[in-house]
């Protein structure tokens, strides 16, 4: 049985915030569990080396902590531990690909196949790269309900696509894009593929191997780990084939004057010492999830998604966007003459953090017609009661602003 | 609960339900556009000035409660007002919205007192502000608060 209240105590910010705080921005980012500050504490407290270049025990210690948490990552994905680099986000992990894989690889009139519900993470990169390699950007629509339209994949599939870059859970939607399908449509055209992870990894099983994506990336703060880490990963003969990102120290084999030689994968993209109390975090917080389970946090979410989704649509005034079957637990909306700011903030007044904005991802505002939306998310924390809350919360909140009119 | 009441007092509701001078202007002299990107709020501004007097001013777009009844509430009070009244209460108001500092007389501004508590907020508040502001001084361009 999963036991929200016992999830709940190991989360110490629970304590440190009113008693009736409810937390429904986790797509922002997450919570964080005792043992993942913890972690972070005991790093800088105990064992504060730099890693891979101290020979005393203390640097030892790093270093194994550091390169373990590196196995859990990869274990995490089914992925080797070669192909996992730590970043320092989502943003980076992409950027990176841009940077040393397309620009070395892309010529003008190549295309770079993205879709129209990416985040910005996913679609500046590959415009700034476009605008050096004069690559040419494609976006395969999404349809009203927010599911991507993939009805005619001739027309985005073809000779010339030389890199498919798909977000797997939409931050605004919910939805949960078929990228086993696009892979594969995207390989039988010889391009490769990035899988934007950020939304999925958190909340459902990701295995690299049976998706066989050539390119992963994801956030540690959106799966109750540090700020500060990202990790990317690489199918490792695609890495090994690819300059570095950033030059410094770690990423070299031998350094002379006017010439360097590389580092093996994954560090040869780790340049400068690393984010090491970071990843250590990222490491307890896997270790944390995978106490709980990841099914068992995924069937939760789904049970809180399905009970939002129900309770929402009750109030009349209220408008859902993205109407997906297969879908995580986040839903964007819109209230009737409220603007998400203000809604936000009155939410706030009843101890309720909700997310308002753009999410981000401003060309499916455009596209949705609204300059903005609220948006709740759910993770293994959050319970029935918080959505209740959240509902009444919004009742209130319409008669309030709504008044005698 | 304070605090926020204060913010959302009816008159600021009561603005952002029936907005003041919220209407296109044929005849202008001056517009400008505004946007907040923080929340998409967006704001085209007229101004007709004649003789360094303020002689009609309004809005349309669209945005929070606060951006919404900041505009309404501005384009009631410098309507009539001249070039140098409209500097001097825009900086007054400025001061007011970011340190909660009311310097003289404010009228119906004061409604907006407690934005200085929402640092977030502070730009939904002065978004028609700085844009009236760059309509005033022929900068066309779009007025961004980011």
């Amino acid at each position: 049985m999963f036991n929200v209240k016992n999830i709940r105590n190991d989360f110490p910010i629970f304590s440190n915030q009113a008693d009736d705080f409810v937390y429904l921005d986790s797509s922002a980012t997450t919570l964080k569990p005792k043992r993942v500050i913890d972690a972070v504490t005991n790093y800088y407290t105990n064992y504060s080396a730099n890693v891979h270049r101290s020979i005393y025990k203390m640097g030892e210690e790093a270093t194994a902590a550091y390169e373990g948490s590196r196995k859990k990552v990869a274990d995490f994905i089914k992925a080797e531990s070669n192909s996992i680099i730590f970043t320092k986000g989502t943003t980076e992990s992409i950027n990176l690909v841009a940077y040393a894989w397309a620009r070395k690889n892309l010529k003008e009139g190549d295309e770079i196949l993205l879709t129209e519900m990416e985040h910005h993470s996913n679609l500046i990169p590959w415009q700034l790269c476009a605008k050096e390699t004069g690559a040419v950007l494609k976006h395969i629509p999404f349809n009203d309900d927010g599911t991507l339209d993939l009805s005619e994949p001739e027309k985005w599939f073809t000779k010339k696509t030389k890199l498919v870059a798909v977000i797997h859970q939409s931050n605004v939607f919910g939805t949960i894009n078929p990228v086993k399908e696009i892979i594969k449509m995207a390989h039988d055209v010889g391009a490769l593929v990035l899988v934007d992870a950020a939304q999925s990894v958190p909340h459902q099983k990701v295995d690299v191997q049976d998706m066989n994506c050539d390119f992963l990336a994801f956030s540690g703060h959106k799966m109750l780990g540090p700020t500060g880490v990202g990790v990317l990963y690489g199918r490792p003969e695609i890495l090994e084939t690819m300059d570095p990102f950033l030059g410094g120290g770690e990423m070299i084999r031998t350094v002379s004057f006017t010439e360097s030689t590389w580092n093996d994968i994954p560090w040869k993209f780790e340049a400068g010492t690393p984010n090491v109390a970071q990843a250590i975090g990222l490491g307890a917080a896997i270790d944390y999830i995978n106490s709980i389970g990841l099914e068992q946090i995924h069937r939760h979410e789904q049970e809180l998604l399905n009970y939002a989704l129900t309770k929402m649509q009750e109030i009349p005034e209220l408008t859902i966007y993205g109407a997906a079957l297969v879908r995580g637990a986040v839903i964007s909306f819109n209230v009737e003459n409220v603007h998400p700011h203000d809604l936000s903030q009155l939410l706030d007044n009843d101890g309720i953090a909700i997310r308002a904005g753009h999410h981000c991802a401003q060309p499916i505002m455009k596209k949705l017609g609204v300059s903005a939306t609220g948006r709740s998310s759910f993770y293994l924390y959050n319970s029935k009661e918080d959505i209740d809350r959240l509902c009444e919360s919004i009742v209130k909140t319409v008669n309030f602003m709504g008044g005698s009119h | 609960m304070d605090d926020l009441r204060d913010l959302y007092q009816q008159l600021i509701l009561d603005h952002n339900r029936n907005p003041q001078n919220f209407r296109d202007m044929q005849n202008a002299t001056a517009t400008a556009n505004g946007h907040n990107p923080l929340c998409g709020d967006e704001i085209k501004l007229f101004l007709n000035v004649e003789n360094d007097q303020i002689l009609d001013i309004s809005f349309k777009g669209s945005g929070c409660a606060i951006s919404k009844a900041s505009a309404s509430i501005m384009t009631t009070l410098i309507k009539g007002k001249t070039v140098a009244e409209t500097e001097s209460l825009f900086a007054r108001f400025h001061t007011m919205i970011t340190t909660g500092e009311i310097i003289g007389d404010i009228g119906k501004l004061a409604v907006l007192a407690g934005v200085y508590k929402f640092p977030s907020r502070v730009k939904c508040a002065s978004l028609s502000w700085h844009t009236m502001n760059n309509a005033l001084h022929g900068k066309e361009n779009l007025t961004t608060t980011e």
